[in-house]
């Protein structure tokens, strides 16, 4: 092997912190406390939609109140929730190759998910 | 060398330890909040049934309505409340306080008897 001519200090340089870390547990935080309040608009609604037929809950769901408040849990709840997997996988993915595949497996679940709920939230109010 | 490979010693982990009501309830935070994560499909499953109409959400809601489904929306339900009073708990932490062993203890406990109340609350609500 050649010799390596690198300073000990041009090893490490850029390889501290991101300067990102807090972002990490502000956002599940304030994605938490929406989610506490939201949680409770979802219990409403599913309490309001027990035994309810397509066109009852059609009609409720394409109420632009209701539609926002979906819209805000699926996005807050989303995020909220990628936020914890992505705590659980660096607890307990320790090699570096399947780490990165379960945090982009993560982020794509959570992206799809938003997605499928956001469309389908859309359709019901501006779809035929 | 027949010594090199000898057992290290190991920090205590979960083995060792009797459980304790608040080591208990972090792990079930995070159980449910693996249980919430996938639980979303349902909410993405259930939006996009309604959106696609009449003939699917009719099928997608005598599943939900079946016993197998009302059991798995029943602990759904336990889970989010569950995970929403040990976010709540979280909070209260987080701002360096009810951190002596009794608080932990009560609010411990808080987080399993609120959450299964408040369960039963909702399900009665419902199904009234």
């Amino acid at each position: 092997m050649a010799k390596n001519f690198r300073t000990p200090l041009k090893k490490v340089r850029h390889l501290g912190s991101a300067k990102e870390g807090v972002d990490h547990f502000i956002m599940q935080r304030m994605t938490g406390l929406a989610n506490a309040v939201l949680a409770a608009f979802l219990v409403w609604l599913v309490a309001s939609l027990a035994g309810a037929d397509h066109s009852a809950a059609k009609t409720l769901t394409a109420n632009p109140f209701v539609a926002m408040g979906l819209l805000l849990l699926v996005v807050s709840g989303t995020m909220h929730m990628r936020l914890g997997m992505q705590t659980i996988i660096e607890d307990y993915v320790h090699n570096e190759g399947p780490k990165l595949a379960a945090l982009a497996l993560n982020t794509f679940f959570a992206i799809l998910v938003a997605l499928a709920c956001v469309f389908s939230i859309l359709k019901l109010n501006f779809g035929a | 060398m027949a010594n090199t490979h000898r057992e290290r010693p190991l920090s205590p982990h979960l083995q060792v330890y009797r459980p304790l009501i608040n080591m208990v309830m972090s792990i079930v935070h995070r159980v449910t909040g693996v249980a919430l994560y996938v639980g979303t499909l349902l909410l993405a499953w259930w939006l996009a049934a309604l959106a696609s109409g009449p003939a699917y959400f009719g099928y997608v809601a005598d599943i939900f309505g079946s016993i197998p489904g009302r059991i798995v929306l029943l602990g759904y339900t336990w889970a989010l409340m569950h995970h929403m009073l040990g976010g709540l708990r979280h909070f209260i932490w987080d701002t360096g306080r009810g951190y002596d062993l009794t608080t932990v203890d009560r609010l411990s406990w808080g987080t399993i008897v609120g959450s299964l109340a408040l369960t039963g609350a909702i399900w009665f609500v419902a199904l009234r």
